[in-house]
């Protein structure tokens, strides 16, 4: 049975409220049998320093990736990964992490994938929950295997490939990385590892919104008024609009799309996860430089 | 292939890890992380004497210094939130602090690849301890040229 949706009145504003829970009711509903808490960091040793008590851990890098091949895993590596963890296709799920909660959108992303069918990201992430003196444990939990079944990744819904991408110039796309990123001056994030992409600037027709523009100071995500002053009315994105949104490797990413798709509501955002690392060392795909899309 | 011979207390942490099943060697990582010292409070009033390391995920700054008698000290500095990077700092200065400059340009920079740990922190996360091997032994030819 899917627990209730958290009836705070931030989130009634938001388009699909379902798709997000507070710090307070995670606190209160730790113990429900049909809860996992999962946390999904950049770091992959943070969650070993302290986690929500009985929270499950989700790597990005080393369990939702197939080890060989640039791509998710499938549909019998999701369903092992899941029944691992205690996860069951019943389950509501609750994702939190670090950075603004960047790699637990990442991983609601690639668990929408699956469609799973009730999945959450806990408003303002590792951050909030230990702002708030709540209480953090190194205990692994160990929770009874789950039988999760074999689903097939979707990867038509929310998900762009580049030959879809190409076709889909001339309608809106959000290029979420930094402005030096966007322009063409840098190849990669500031301060983070060049990741090889051989050149620089935006998929022609981008408009350029850091994702962390969606984040409040506490790591929660704007109100909506203020989501919608970013994102309709700077980057006059307009309802109905088939919107592609797009970073270095799809993980910033990710954060957008959930903004977009369930705090905003609109209907048709796919995530290019092939992003500038596909984009910048494709041949004769076109590119813009400098500020403008 | 021939691997080079690593100091006895390098191979001694690798050996560490080695013997470990794979879960626990990111527990002997978050010691790594927990035993690594602060910094003295010349380098925590100064930060500009410490070199960035851009390559690592989460921010890193190091500082290194060579006496006299060419012993080698390491200065790390990496915030609490960040424990894998400070992990890898850790493993470097319980490694290589307190050897001489010869000992510390003949590690081989295949070494962050001996820990075991490319399936559980995966190789884009181990770079960045590469790079600060790296810099650590640039930072020490510049001291002699």
């Amino acid at each position: 049975m899917a627990l209730p949706y958290d009836s705070a009145a931030k989130f009634q504003e938001y388009a699909h409220p379902e798709m997000i829970v507070s710090t307070e009711w995670v606190a209160a509903h730790l113990d429900d049998p049909s809860l996992v808490v999962a946390e999904s960091d950049e770091d992959v040793l943070l969650y070993e320093t302290g986690h929500i008590p009985g929270a499950v851990k989700l790597d990005w890098h080393t369990e939702l990736n197939d080890p060989v091949t640039r791509d998710y895993v499938d549909g019998a590596g999701f369903a092992r990964l899941m029944s691992e963890k205690g996860i069951s296709r019943d389950t509501t799920l609750v994702l939190y992490g670090d950075r603004n909660n960047w790699w637990a959108a990442y991983a609601l992303w690639v668990c929408s994938l699956f469609g799973h069918p009730d999945v959450r990201l806990m408003d303002g992430g590792r951050a909030k929950w230990v702002a708030e003196g709540r209480p953090v444990s190194t205990e692994t939990p160990q929770r009874p295997r789950a039988e999760y079944p074999v689903v097939e990744r979707d990867d038509k819904q929310i998900r762009a490939f580049r030959e879809e991408v190409l076709a889909h110039l001339g309608k809106p796309l959000i290029d979420v990385r930094s402005p030096g990123e966007y322009t063409g001056e840098l190849l990669h994030m500031p301060d983070y590892p060049q990741e090889g992409a051989v050149r620089g600037g935006h998929i022609p027709g981008a408009r350029n919104v850091p994702w962390a523009r969606a984040s409040a100071e506490d790591a929660t995500f704007r109100p909506r008024a203020e989501l919608e002053a970013i994102y309709r009315d700077e980057a006059a994105l307009r309802p109905g609009d088939e919107i592609v949104v797009y970073c270095r490797i799809g993980e910033r990413s990710s954060h957008t799309w959930f903004v977009l798709q369930h705090l905003l509501g609109y209907p048709h955002v796919r995530n290019y996860d092939g992003s500038w690392t596909e984009w910048g060392n494709s041949v004769r795909v076109p590119i813009s430089r400098g500020d403008t899309p | 292939m021939t691997t080079a011979i690593l100091h006895p207390r390098l191979q001694e942490i690798v050996d560490d890890f080695a013997a470990l099943p794979g879960k626990d060697r990111l527990q002997l990582l978050l010691e790594f992380s927990e035993e690594l010292p602060a910094l003295p409070g010349r380098y925590a009033e100064d930060p500009a004497l410490l070199e960035p390391v851009p390559e690592c995920q989460s921010p890193l700054f190091l500082a290194v210094e060579v006496g006299d008698d060419e012993t080698v000290h390491l200065f790390f500095d990496a915030p609490p939130e960040a424990p894998t990077t400070r992990g890898f700092a850790g493993i470097l200065h319980t490694g290589l602090d307190g050897l001489t400059a010869d000992e510390v340009l003949a590690t081989p920079a295949e070494f962050t690849g001996q820990l075991g740990l490319q399936d559980l922190v995966s190789p884009l996360r181990l770079r960045g301890m590469a790079a600060m091997l790296a810099r650590i032994k640039r930072q020490i030819r510049d001291h002699r040229a």
